[in-house]
């Protein structure tokens, strides 16, 4: 097709606010189609898995196809209490933020499953590099809930010292590294971690993870080539949740899939049905293992669907369709695994009740416990001296003047 | 005459400005059909068109590199970078080709380039949305430096900055896009309704680059800042006891050296403010320059109130961020030696 051309082409998302939500040309291949290649197979001959979708979970929620991680029940189970966990966490904490009790707030709604199944495909000695939206990965560690509010209430418990706004997480028990609001930065630090993993002869891998919007950051592009070139052993994930901010995917990438720029840079690529807890578990643990064995880095575009708005500072009902989520054609990943499970015969309603009822108790008790530490409003803070802490390793004489003028 | 914030200033600038010029395009991060994250573009997409007022990739070095490639083919971009926290990918195109295009060209080539960024803190934001980086770029030759306190000022500047044929990074302090903030973070939060920078012309004007504003006249103590600190300087010299004249510098890049000089020349005594950290701040640049300018005429030491030298925090903000109190204690460390 030619066309004239009158002015500059600006592309649009497939719908806005007061349209129907329309995800009809969204090409979803079966569960089981995608073909399982050895983990030390040759990526050129992988490239179709950048264009389709690997997915296990079929439309009557059995395993099916290679990539079946065939997980014993009780894996299943602790994956769907753990994303369970984070989503009531998550409406706990949002909740907190509208009262005041934290000064901001994101959450994971419907990517519960990429921090949950790719953090348990790993071990505890792989090296995280977090975005914002994969807190989930604290729970996989088995990190204190009142540690984690501590950090979201700023207050004196607080890891971070009340330097960073919540969500910010860090924790360096868990291999979680500190995160950064600056979108995409982690990415290549993660390929210099794995680097250094390679260098010592280590067999421990680091793992990343980007959103589709920030897959147009020069950092981006730096950390896929330089993990190709040192065949660094690391994870590069690209969370394409359809939206960055108002930002649709369509403003992020001009053609083809996420996925498919790893093939440029001689990387497997693989794109992943983000909301299927079986096919991210499955496809990581292909790539820990491929990296394990000295044979380099993958690349993988997690599809899923950011449920929420980005932050507690967006109104997503400007830019998108109101129920947009709701029509996403992948569904909830929490309701898939539960549906999973029910299928195979270990797991019910009374069950998950149960569940939800023990974890919102847990997350209540939790937040108790956490606001005996202080709270944003009242305190108390970490002193005012810390302030002047770890700024450098040993504090210099013109800062002690500073805090000295300071008073503290 | 409008009653206007700082956010519908800016917008209503850009809206002239489209108005005007076919070759004025706006770009950046959310400033398309959601209208920017501070509402700063609103309805300027639906009203001029997809291809004037347009969302990008989350790619702030790619935003800056095409704004220097359309100005350098005739366009007159306006690109957002969101929070000025966010610009160092872009600093490299900034730093090292916008500002030096039309040097390095023998004048040749040139992008007339303007970057709109939030800066500042106040409002909760940690070091990643707090930032002041300002000398960043006054350190750099080539590049025009504004950063504006009231909505009447952000208007009129931003729409000479746009017609300027030099770069221009244009700072909005986002504590102040609502409404006045004089660092009192107890009192009820002001809206612009009740300040006189709040009247703002619906129609075209413009504002000179390099032309300070004497805020409060007074007679011993020249009081010097830009941004957020103008309402805590102001503050200050009000709970004072001392005769304070107040300077809005409104352009750090050109500098109105000749309204300090007759400032400080009658003062005898300077007290410069800024929310950036002290080491290298422009408060630095402006003592240097005080004492060649104003040595023989100077009573006491220059005074810096400034961040202290450590990152934006989040819970201890408020012992970061220059107090009124600090000021005064600045103030009266000068008249000591009266």
């Amino acid at each position: 097709m030619s066309r004239k051309r009158r002015t500059l082409h600006v592309p649009e998302p497939p719908a806005r606010p007061g349209e129907q939500p329309d995800f009809s040309q969204l090409k979803l291949p079966k569960a089981g189609e995608a073909l399982k290649p050895a983990v030390d197979g040759d990526a050129a001959e992988m490239h179709d898995l950048a264009f389709s979708l690997v997915r296990v979970l079929d439309d009557k929620h059995k395993a099916v196809g290679d990539w079946d991680p065939k997980l014993d029940a009780e894996t299943l189970r602790t994956g769907l209490r753990h994303m369970l966990l984070l989503r009531i966490y998550d409406d706990r904490m949002q909740t907190l933020q509208r009262t005041g009790k934290l000064s901001f707030y994101m959450k994971s709604l419907g990517e519960e499953a990429v921090a949950i199944a790719q953090g348990m495909a790993l071990r505890d000695e792989d090296i995280l590099f977090p975005s914002y939206r994969q807190p989930g990965l604290q729970l996989v560690r088995g990190r204190d809930l009142v540690d984690m509010m501590c950090h979201c209430i700023s207050n004196q418990r607080d890891n971070a010292k009340g330097r960073q706004m919540p969500v910010h997480y860090t924790w360096r028990e868990g291999n979680f590294v500190s995160i950064s609001s600056p979108v995409g930065t982690q990415f290549p630090q993660a390929v210099g971690a794995a680097m250094a993993f390679a260098y010592r002869g280590e067999e421990n891998v680091a793992i990343s993870w980007v959103g589709d919007g920030t897959a147009a950051e020069g950092d981006f592009h730096y950390a896929i080539n330089f993990a190709a070139v040192y065949r660094a052993p690391v994870i590069l994930n690209v969370v394409n949740n359809q939206w960055a901010i108002s930002t649709h995917m369509n403003i992020s990438i001009g053609g083809a899939t996420f996925a498919a720029r790893g093939i440029a840079y001689g990387l497997p690529s693989i794109r992943v049905d983000g909301n299927d807890f079986l096919a991210l578990y499955a496809v990581t643990q292909w790539a820990a293992e491929r990296a394990r064995q000295g044979l380099g880095a993958t690349f993988i575009e997690v599809f899923t669907y950011r449920g929420e708005a980005h932050s507690t500072s967006d109104d997503p009902t400007r830019y998108r369709p109101k129920n947009e989520w709701k029509s996403w054609p992948l569904g909830d990943p929490i309701e898939r695994l539960k549906a999973h499970l029910k299928a195979i015969g270990e797991w019910d309603n009374k069950k998950h009740k149960a569940l939800e009822k023990e974890l919102n108790e847990l997350v209540i008790k939790s937040y108790k416990k956490a606001e005996e530490f202080g709270t944003l409003d009242e305190g108390p803070y970490p002193p005012a001296s810390t302030l002047f802490e770890d700024v450098y390793k040993n504090e210099l004489p013109h800062l002690r003047k500073q805090r000295q003028q300071l008073g503290v | 005459m409008a009653q206007m914030n700082i956010v519908q200033a800016v917008n209503s600038a850009l809206d002239t400005l489209l108005e005007r010029d076919e070759n004025v395009v706006i770009f950046g991060e959310d400033v398309g059909y959601f209208g920017g994250v501070f509402r700063c573009t609103d309805g300027l997409q639906a009203k001029h068109g997809l291809h004037r007022v347009f969302d990008t990739p989350l790619s702030e070095g790619g935003i800056a590199s095409i704004a220097i490639g359309m100005g350098i083919n005739g366009l007159r971009p306006v690109a957002e970078i969101q929070f000025s926290d966010y610009i160092f990918p872009a600093f490299d195109q900034i730093t090292n080709e916008l500002a030096k295009l039309r040097y390095r060209s023998g004048g040749e080539y040139w992008a007339p380039v303007t970057f709109r960024t939030p800066c500042g803190g106040g409002i909760r934001g940690g070091h990643y949305h707090s930032q002041s980086p300002e000398v960043y770029f006054t350190h750099t030759p080539g590049l025009k430096v504004v950063v504006v306190s009231n909505p009447y000022d952000a208007k009129g500047l931003l729409t000479t900055a746009v017609e300027d044929d030099d770069p221009v990074i244009f700072f909005e302090p986002k504590r102040l896009y609502n409404g006045p903030f004089d660092g009192d973070h107890t009192a009820a939060a002001k809206k612009w309704d009740t300040h006189p920078g709040g009247e703002v012309p619906e129609d075209y004007y413009r504002i000179p680059l390099g032309e300070a504003k004497v805020v409060a006249p007074g007679d011993d103590v020249t009081l010097l800042a830009w941004g957020t600190m103008v309402h805590v300087a102001q503050a200050a010299a009000a709970r004072s006891p001392t005769s304070c004249e107040v300077i809005d510098l409104r352009s750090l890049l050109p500098l109105d050296l000749e309204a300090i000089v007759a400032s400080v020349q009658k003062t005898g005594r300077c007290v410069v403010v800024h929310e950036a950290p002290r080491t290298s701040g422009y408060g630095g640049e402006l003592a240097a320059q005080i004492m060649e300018e104003c040595f023989w005429q100077l009573e006491a030491p220059v005074e810096r109130v400034t961040g202290w030298d450590t990152p934006y925090p989040h819970t201890l903000e408020w012992e970061y961020f220059p107090s009124q109190e600090r000021v005064m204690e600045a103030i009266a460390r000068t008249m000591e030696n009266n």
